[in-house]
């Protein structure tokens, strides 16, 4: 289509709004500076007290380490669990299978609070309330969906024939998977496992419901810091969950240049 | 046995785990809410009947639906418009716009809540700065209230509204457009009579993907809201952690669970679910 005087408009207007969604966060970085002992923003003198506070408080770096833990834990479960699956589903691919696999989606559709009244409802009588085998639990059922959608895109570009070669060839199961499969899904694997690490260090709703004191996760200190809406040690915890972030999204953009170099070759 | 080994792929056996787990439990104690929403205090449907004595529930149910019905619409007319300039313009400009959008979306929502309460609040940044060039002489309530709830799950659910959108103009085959200016037609009339319709498929996912995510929504309305606009999920949270009432919060969990299946089989009618979640995940 010609672009005429509309599209020029809605293009600067499309540049405002994914400019409103990035910078509001920014503001986190003056107010984490401040050298007032409440969340304000600061006049003229800066300071990195809050900073030092957030990194020798050690009610935020035990929620750093819980998180980090919490998230590592849910990863790798959710991508083993999600890998599989995704596989079998894919062997399968019949009517049923299908079915299975909407299934298995719900999880990432059915809104988080019903989810987070379903694990507590179960996790009473289980005794697994405010534990990190709870929470683990907890977060890979909703993030394994995940790995299944990216790991299912990358054994969509798989060529079956590869599989029957390799068996042909005398290849068992076992070593057809773990030659031939698992290296061309890859880059869906990495990016399932990444995805997974990042909705557990980030799930507030389910982990509201399911923790109390044993285990604080960093999402659980964060909500609290902003409910009493008073220590600007919360602003610098988001800086560093920003810069955190950035870290992660451009590490993901390289690896996915990469994977797509290597597969144009 | 022969039969059974006949119809049963090896493949299943390592679907199982994550199957089985997702089914203990998931599935199970969802199944259990919905029991407990028709037998919790007493068997019946007295909690159901409460939506049509009580006032207060019957508010808290409109609230939730009007400001998702308010949210879907700003977050996909605006989405649709990013979706757009990012299918019309060069290869560099687009892959700067989606870089944008992947940030808002891989950011913290607890960081984003945050920054709103810092930007919106009496004190907050938007009323100094207001103030201090002299355009309002008194702060304006941009929190406590719906707009301020309304203002941050926009902000949310654009990224959710703008990637199904793309997926869909994307696909779409542009010497049709080109077609149709050849044949004399305006750029306004192709747009509302060839591109609008063309994209349609893209335009129900969206606007449905945004509305079941909304209606579900507990962060951002339960602080931004500050306790004065009360939304489903906040009262069942209340419910569940302060008041320990199951059955009134399983009946309307369950609502919202339906409300949610309903929409996702409509959905399904007019596009592959999988592309739609497949979209948020490229």
């Amino acid at each position: 289509m010609k672009s005429g005087l509309f599209s020029h408009f809605n293009r600067v207007g499309a540049w405002v709004l994914l400019l409103f969604l990035v910078t509001p966060a920014l503001i986190a970085i003056p107010v984490s500076l401040t050298p007032k002992r409440f969340l304000s923003m600061p006049k003229g003198e800066l300071s990195l007290r809050h900073f030092e506070k957030l990194f020798t408080s050690e009610e935020w770096l035990s929620s750093f380490f819980q998180s980090g833990v919490i998230a590592v834990s849910t990863s790798a479960l959710a991508t083993f669990l999600g890998t599989l699956c995704a596989i079998g589903l894919w062997r399968v691919s019949s009517k049923y299978s299908e079915l299975v696999r909407a299934f298995l989606l719900l999880p990432l559709i059915i809104p988080q609070i019903i989810s987070a009244m379903a694990f507590y409802r179960l996790w009473i009588p289980l005794g697994l309330l405010d534990s990190y085998a709870g929470l683990i639990l907890a977060h890979t059922i909703l993030a394994a969906p995940m790995v299944l959608i990216t790991v299912s895109a990358s054994l969509a570009t798989f060529d079956p024939k590869l599989e029957q070669a390799s068996k042909n060839l005398g290849a068992s199961n076992w070593t057809t998977m773990r030659w031939v499969i698992l290296p061309s899904i890859k880059p869906g694997v990495f990016a399932g496992a990444l995805f997974a690490f990042i909705l557990s260090w980030d799930e507030i709703v389910v982990t509201l419901f399911i923790s109390k004191y044993s285990v604080y996760t960093l999402p659980r200190r964060m909500w609290n810091g902003i409910r009493e809406n008073t220590d600007p040690t919360v602003a610098a915890a988001a800086v560093v969950l920003i810069a955190i972030t950035l870290v992660a999204f451009v590490v993901f953009a390289i690896m996915s240049r990469r994977n797509a170099k290597t597969q144009a070759q | 046995m022969q039969s059974f080994t006949r119809h049963f792929h090896p493949g299943w056996l390592i679907i199982a785990p994550l199957l089985v787990l997702v089914v203990a439990l998931y599935l199970g104690p969802i199944l259990n809410i919905l029991w407990l929403s028709v037998t919790d205090p007493e068997p019946g449907f007295g909690n159901y009947a409460k939506l049509g004595e009580s006032d207060a529930l019957l508010r808290i149910v409109w609230t939730t639906v009007r400001i998702c019905i308010i949210t879907t619409l700003f977050s996909v007319t605006l989405g649709y418009s990013i979706a757009y300039a990012m299918v019309h313009c060069h290869q560099r400009q687009k892959s700067y716009m989606l870089t944008l959008l992947l940030v808002s979306f891989w950011i913290s929502i607890l960081v984003r809540t945050f920054s709103w309460l810092m930007l919106l609040g009496r004190r907050g940044l938007v009323n100094v700065t207001l103030e201090d060039i002299g355009l309002i002489a008194e702060p304006i309530a941009f929190m406590r209230n719906e707009l301020g709830v309304l203002i941050g799950m926009v902000h949310y659910m654009i990224p959710y509204a703008v990637l199904p959108l793309l997926v869909s103009m994307q696909s779409l085959d542009t010497r049709v457009m080109d077609a149709s200016r050849n044949l004399g037609a305006s750029g306004a009339q192709t747009f509302w009579r060839i591109y609008l319709p063309l994209t349609m498929p893209g335009l129900v996912a969206s606007t449905l993907l945004v509305f079941i995510l909304s209606l579900g929504f507990y962060v951002t309305p339960a602080v931004l809201g500050g306790g004065k606009v009360l939304m489903v999920a906040e009262y069942i949270s209340v419910q569940l952690l302060v008041t320990l009432k199951w059955g009134t919060a399983a009946m309307l969990a369950a609502l919202m669970l339906f409300g949610v299946l309903a929409m996702l089989w409509v959905m399904s009618r007019f596009m592959k679910l999988s592309t739609v979640f497949g979209g948020t995940t490229r």
